[in-house]
Parts: structure tokens; sequence; C-alpha cells
């Protein structure tokens, strides 16, 4: 026990002290911002579905409607766009959503739009095309961002440079568990019809059905992109709240652990001491 | 008068619900005036000025893209932005204007700056146009 001073301990201790200090501040920081971020997703979630009913009653009002957003392509690029955060520290958060979309584009001609920091850093480094690195920062990213890139990317899609679009973001499940996921975009998926369309309410669409639909896409698919990130940012504060939770307690422990130490060390200097006095002289 | 509901749902939340008289919006082949008891419609939205007519009061909003749909006597606006006259920002609107004239008038801006520029300053006069008139 004598080995180790009790000067070093202490500073142990000290830094131990300030480290937790530091992973609480950030554990708050992220429970603040969590909050904010569900917000987010309950005040966006009405505008998505009713977009998303729209399309869905359009495609079941008309079986023979047929659009270039629905057609499978064989040839062309996967395009991904890919959601992480822009800074560590959120536990599995960035790497679950990398490594998924990793092992899903190996052997594929795919370009990525990385959202994010370290979903640009990763894939410049794993040597994957990057279409464009104007969206870095993935907390800045706003609603508008979103419709400037579905509409980038629809036109893309129309004329024929993509074959398949994807999203990869992380599902917010709960505040104790968020999971990586991907959706493909384009080409639009067409539901399967479980019953017969319900006695059609017959509905004008103005100019016609085919440009109502050209239309109401591209911000439909702003609106799951805008849907995705929001997810996502409420995943990555939800990481990284509870890895902050979890670093807190461990520091918690070996705080206890050392002061046990330093007691130990701190008594058998004195009983040494005193060993010394009454032996010596 | 008959009145209608109405609900206004953007990506931000939730700008308006509740029972209306008349409401007049942009879309991309023109105004459109929405009367109580309206038949089914769908029609994708221009940018332009809204006119919201409830409880014999009668507002003016910014309102730009998303889409209007009618089903079953209820109104739903699903416009990507809407902001009411006298939530406008007009300084942002005017410093926004400004700046993409600015890159119109540069010789050197690519064709998609200039594009995207453009729609900026279509938006800003819209939000500028519905201010002024409130």
């Amino acid at each position: 026990m004598a080995g180790v001073s009790t000067k070093e301990i202490k500073s142990r201790i000290r830094s131990m002290e300030s480290t937790k200090q530091i992973t609480k501040a950030m554990e708050m920081v992220a429970a603040s911002k969590l909050r904010h971020a569900q917000a987010q997703i309950l005040n966006s979630r009405p505008y998505f579905e009713t977009l998303y009913n729209t399309i869905n009653d359009i495609l079941e009002s008309n079986r023979d409607f047929s659009s270039p957003y629905l057609v499978p392509r064989q040839t062309g690029k996967v395009l991904c766009i890919v959601i992480a955060g822009d800074r560590g520290l959120a536990g599995g958060y960035n790497s679950n959503v990398l490594k998924m979309v990793d092992a899903e584009l190996s052997g594929k001609d795919a370009v990525i739009l990385p959202i994010g920091k370290k979903s640009l850093d990763f894939f410049k480094s794993h040597g994957y095309s990057i279409l464009t690195e104007a969206y870095d920062v993935a907390a800045d990213l706003s609603i508008g961002d979103c419709f400037s890139i579905s509409k980038q990317l629809s036109k893309k899609f129309l004329s024929g440079e993509f074959s398949e679009i994807r999203v990869a973001y992380t599902d917010f499940v709960s505040v104790l568990d968020q999971k990586a996921d991907s959706l493909q975009l384009l080409p639009l998926i067409r539901r399967e019809q479980q019953e017969p369309a319900k006695a059609s309410h017959a509905i004008i669409y103005e100019p016609d059905s085919d440009e109502v639909f050209a239309a109401i896409v591209p911000e439909y698919l702003g609106g799951i992109l805008y849907g995705a990130v929001c997810e996502s940012r409420a995943s990555e504060q939800a990481a990284r709240r509870t890895a902050m939770d979890s670093a807190t307690s461990n520091a918690e422990d070996m705080i206890a652990d050392l002061s046990l130490k330093f007691n130990r060390a701190r008594q058998s200097a004195i009983t040494q001491e005193i060993t010394e006095i009454v032996a010596g002289s | 008068m008959t009145t209608f509901l109405l609900k206004i749902v953007t990506p931000d939340g939730l700008q308006f619900e509740g029972q209306a008289e008349k409401l007049i919006v942009r879309t991309t082949t023109g105004d459109v005036a929405i009367l109580a008891r309206h038949i089914n419609f769908v029609a994708p939205l221009g940018m332009g000025q809204a006119v919201v007519v409830a409880d014999g009061q009668r507002r003016t909003a910014a309102c730009i893209g998303g889409m209007l749909s009618v089903v079953d006597g209820v109104v739903t606006l699903v416009p990507t932005t809407f902001e009411w006259a006298d939530e406008i920002d007009l300084q942002r609107a005017e410093k926004a204007y400004q700046r993409a004239d600015q890159i119109i008038q540069d010789k050197q801006s690519s064709d998609t700056d200039i594009k995207m520029a453009e729609a900026r300053l279509r938006r800003a006069l819209v939000r500028k146009s519905v201010a002024s008139t409130k």
C-alpha cells in the first residue's frame, strides 16, 4: 500500500472530479437538447402525414397511374444520404449508422451525400465518391436545406443520373433505444392495396393528378428527409445523454475506489510513522 | 356566414386550426378562394399571399410551396413556409432580397447559384409585399 503516494492519488482524484463535472454538464446539455429535438419531431409530424396520405390517395384512386418517380431502374448509381452527428462522445450513435451503410453499399456503385461532420469524414477516408460537402453541419440543417436537397435529387433522379436514392438515419425508438436504419426514397414504393379503394371520394386535382403528383413528390421527399434529420438529432442527443450518464457513474465509482485507496495509504503512512517513533528514538 | 374547418400545418407546427369563413391562396395555376361546402379538391401551391377570413377578421400571410387539400369539408393547407403578415421579419427579407440581387447581377455566378438566388429573390419579394399590405 505504501507504494502509491498519497499525493499522486489525490491529484488523480482531483482530475477525475473535474472530468466528472464535464460529463455531468454534457449529459445535462444533451437532455435539454433532446427535449427540444423531440418537440421538433412532434411539430413536424402532421405535415408529413398529410403529404403522405395525399400521395397514397392519388396512387390508390387510379391504378393505371404512372410516373417516372415510380419506375424501378436497372442502370445508374445508388445515392445514399447518410445522416450522422457532428461530434463524437455519443456512444455508438455515429459508428452504428456509418458501419451499416458501409456494409450495405459494399460492392455497389454508390455516391454518398453526407450530412454531419462525422459522416463526411468517414466516407471521405473510406474512399467513397461524395456528391457535395455542403452539408457538413447536421445541427444547422434547416427545413429549407432539406427541400433544396430533395429538389436537386429529384431532378437528378429524373434525368437518370441515379437509379435509386436512399437515406440512412438513426430511428429514435425511445430515449433508451435508437436504431440505425435506411429507407428507400426513390423510386417510390407503391403500397400494396389491402382493401378495395374506399368509395372513392372523387377529388378534383388541379391542374391534373400527374402535375399534382410531380409537384408534391419533391416536397414529400424533403419532408421525409427533414423527418429523418429530426429523428437522428433526437437519437444523437439521447445516445449522448446515455453515454455521459454512464461516464458520470463510472467516474463516481472510480472516485470512490480511489478515495478508499487514498485513505488506506494515508492510514498506513500514519501507522508507519507511529511505529517508527515508538521503536526508534 | 357558413364556416368550415381549416387547418394550416407547416413543418414547424400548427399555424392555425379552427373555423374559417374564407381562404384565398395562390396555387400553381392561380389564386383560388375556398368557401364552405367546397368540392373535394387538391392543388399544389405556388408563392404568394394567403388570406384567411375567420370570425369576421381578415388576416394575410406569405404562403410558399406545399399544397392545399379539401377532403369531405375539411380544408388542410400544408405550405412549406407560412408566415402571418405581422410576423414577417421585414429586415431579413430586405437583406435576403439584396443578397440575392447581388448574386444575380454578378457575372461570375454559376447557373445553379443564379437559379437559387432567383428563388430566394422571389420568396423575399413575396414576404415584402405581404408585409407591406397588412
